[in-house]
């Protein structure tokens, strides 16, 4: 039997089997783990290839469709394999996939183009989706670090604030805010943020949020308050903005990056949602939720109107999840994060 | 117990009396614009705003504001600025469907997720588990709105297996209305098929490694016996007070997205149509009575779930 004569790593890395050379931080073993996970990482791979997709919409629109997301064609007659074909028929029928440059996923009742409009509403859909994930982040983490850390009348004030928020249903919450900015935008002193514009669907998401990933994070920022380093902190005369700054944040931020992906899910699902109700994107905008609501009528005739943005959508939101999964699993491979969903 | 339920009544009762000063000021006080137009609507005439600014009196104090529209709601007289209907008369209306929908569809999804997440458990690692696993995270993935209407699509026009959406009261016919519910019902569910069967399945696989399990095998209890009084026991616990918000959303919020692609006629699909009009009324109060519902159903939960946990109780 070997007896020990160095001493073992002050933190020994989690995660058993994988024992690591020392000097390897927690981000390069994490990194592995997901590297060996394949099903993650191609999930991850299928979602960049989604936003490079939506990102590429002008160059689409211009050099092969040839025409722009708000482009009606409603009177013209493109000819698929050598046959003619209203885009619209009289009786108001847009023509399905013609697999073609033009109206590669058909027209809709408009005769747009289906394809080009997905592809633009995938960028709505995705800013959106994104944009909310950092303001429901950055709301959630001063909330929760501030109350935990803190305590007192800070924590029961912005806890009972997040009760009242988390007592709405989210996606009753969404219309409810999102029907009345739509109507007047916001105007905050020399600030004035448009009705149609993308930061309302944005703002409103990113607020119905916050109480989902605040609490899980006033929970960890509780426990961490009273570590041993936080003394030394203090004892060192480093003030509370300090301690917040350079000593809690630091410590949450594997939680933070497992919550940025699974959370982009969630938004990206409500966007849709609120769209397709007509509190989220604005007409003629269009965003994967509003083209599935403009189809949703048309569903015997012409399918591809809610087929198309609909399986985009299962698409974008599966690989996020997937992926956000995998990030889990490498960053917390013992479960201990965990979200209240809903 | 009884200091428990007190204590956890008058917390719901401050969360309601807040619950309905925000609502109100979301309605009311959004910055930028008169709030009588937009409570008049988008089709409103000059005629409608100004009998709205009376009727709300927007030109008095915010709470003598808040305290008329409380009155008007709760006495039923709020009306809908397109319809010129109570807003009560349209809900009472609809409140069959949503409830048929949201009952109906959560007695699928526990079923369901607690027969795929008993196999996922049990046979932790195999084939089986992987695929429930797979179908669960397809499940969280599908927003309900897009599988109702592609559900829709397959059994109702494709193959005409199920009726093309509307609503059936269950008054005149139990068939049909359940022919009608089947597809909104599936939709509905699958989130939380997909949900409940990856929290059961964790719990139960905790579970089954605890000292009691062991315990009540070495006593020569059948497997049937252990898994039903023992496992399940134990592991149901946390899903009742997931189910309380889950089904308290459903009713409140979710209910919109499906009975919109079903054509229900329910509750949601009002507020759905009062969006398209921008007819803020309806929307205003079922928000308001939306949230009650959360907040009540939730109080009660907690209550359930302090019976059935003791150490709850001594906890808060």
């Amino acid at each position: 039997m070997a007896i020990e004569t160095s001493h073992p790593p002050l933190l020994a890395p989690i995660g058993g089997e994988e024992a690591a050379p020392a000097g390897i931080g927690p981000y390069r073993l994490a990194l592995r783990r997901l590297r060996r996970n394949k099903t993650a990482i191609a999930f991850g791979a299928l979602f960049l290839i989604v936003v490079i997709l939506c990102l590429l919409a002008p160059v689409y629109a211009n050099d092969i469709a040839h025409t722009g997301p708000n482009t009606n064609h409603i009177t013209e007659v493109i000819k698929v394999g050598g046959k003619s074909r209203d885009v619209v028929s009289p009786d108001g029928i847009p023509t399905g996939p013609t697999w073609g440059s033009k109206f590669f996923f058909g027209a809709d009742p408009s005769g747009r183009d289906v394809a080009v409009r997905l592809l633009y509403g995938g960028r709505n859909s995705l800013e959106i989706g994104i944009l909310a994930t950092i303001i429901t982040i950055v709301l959630a983490t001063a909330a929760g670090v501030v109350a935990g850390y803190f305590r007192g009348w800070a924590d029961g004030l912005i806890s009972r604030t997040l009760d009242l928020i988390w007592a709405y249903p989210a996606v009753l919450l969404g219309v409810a805010l999102g029907v009345n900015l739509a109507l007047g935008g916001i105007s905050v002193g020399p600030l004035h943020i448009k009705g149609n514009s993308n930061w309302i669907p944005a703002l409103v998401i990113g607020v119905v949020y916050v109480p989902y990933i605040a609490r899980p994070i006033r929970g960890q920022v509780l426990g961490l308050r009273e570590r041993e380093y936080i003394d030394a902190a203090r004892t060192l005369g480093a003030g509370h903005l300090r301690i917040m700054a350079s000593e809690i944040l630091p410590n949450l931020s594997s939680t933070l990056v497992v919550f940025v992906a699974l959370q982009m899910a969630q938004s990206i699902v409500l966007e849709a949602s609120l769209s397709f109700l007509g509190a989220g994107v604005q007409p003629p905008n269009p965003s994967w939720g509003t083209m599935i609501s403009e189809g949703v009528s048309l569903i015997t005739a012409a399918p591809h109107l809610v087929l198309v943005p609909g399986i985009m959508l299962i698409v974008a939101v599966l690989s996020v999840n997937v992926f956000g999964e995998g990030l889990r699993a490498a960053l917390d491979p013992r479960a201990t994060i965990r979200a209240n969903r809903t | 117990m009884i200091r428990f339920v007190v204590r956890r009544a008058a917390s719901a009762l401050g969360v309601l009396v807040a619950v309905s000063i925000l609502t109100f000021l979301i309605f009311a006080a959004i910055p930028n614009g008169n709030p009588a137009l937009r409570l008049a609507g988008r089709t409103a005439s000059p005629q409608d705003i100004a009998a709205v600014t009376k009727a709300y009196g927007f030109n008095k104090p915010i709470y003598v504001q808040y305290a008329k529209t409380m009155q008007q709601v709760f006495t039923g007289q709020i009306q809908s600025y397109t319809q010129h209907v109570t807003v009560m008369s349209q809900i009472k209306r609809g409140l069959p469907a949503t409830v048929s929908l949201a009952i109906g569809a959560t007695v699928l999804w526990l079923v369901v997720a607690i027969i795929l997440g008993l196999a996922a458990a049990l046979r932790a690692g195999s084939a089986t588990d992987t695929s429930i696993t797979v179908l669960g995270f397809a499940g969280i993935s599908a927003p309900s709105f897009v599988v109702g209407a592609i559900l829709l699509y397959l059994f109702a026009f494709k193959t005409h297996l199920f009726p093309n959406g509307g609503y059936v009261g269950i008054t005149s016919g139990v068939g049909t209305w359940f022919h009608h519910m089947v597809l909104p019902w599936i939709s509905l569910a699958v989130l939380y098929i997909g949900i409940y069967s990856q929290v059961l399945r964790s719990t139960v696989v905790e579970t089954l490694s605890e000292d009691f399990v062991r315990t009540a095998r070495a006593k020569g209890l059948s497997r049937r016996r252990i898994l039903t009084g023992h496992v399940l026991r134990t592991s149901l616990i946390p899903l009742v007070s997931l189910w309380g918000l889950d089904f308290a959303g459903v009713v409140g919020g979710g209910a919109i997205l499906v009975e919109t692609v079903f054509n229900l006629h329910g509750v949601g699909q009002y507020v759905q149509q009062s969006v398209s009009a921008l007819d803020v009324p309806p929307i205003l109060v079922t928000v308001l009575f939306g949230a009650i519902f959360v907040v009540l159903l939730s109080a009660l939960v907690d209550v359930i779930y302090a019976a059935l946990d003791p150490r709850i109780r001594l906890a808060a």
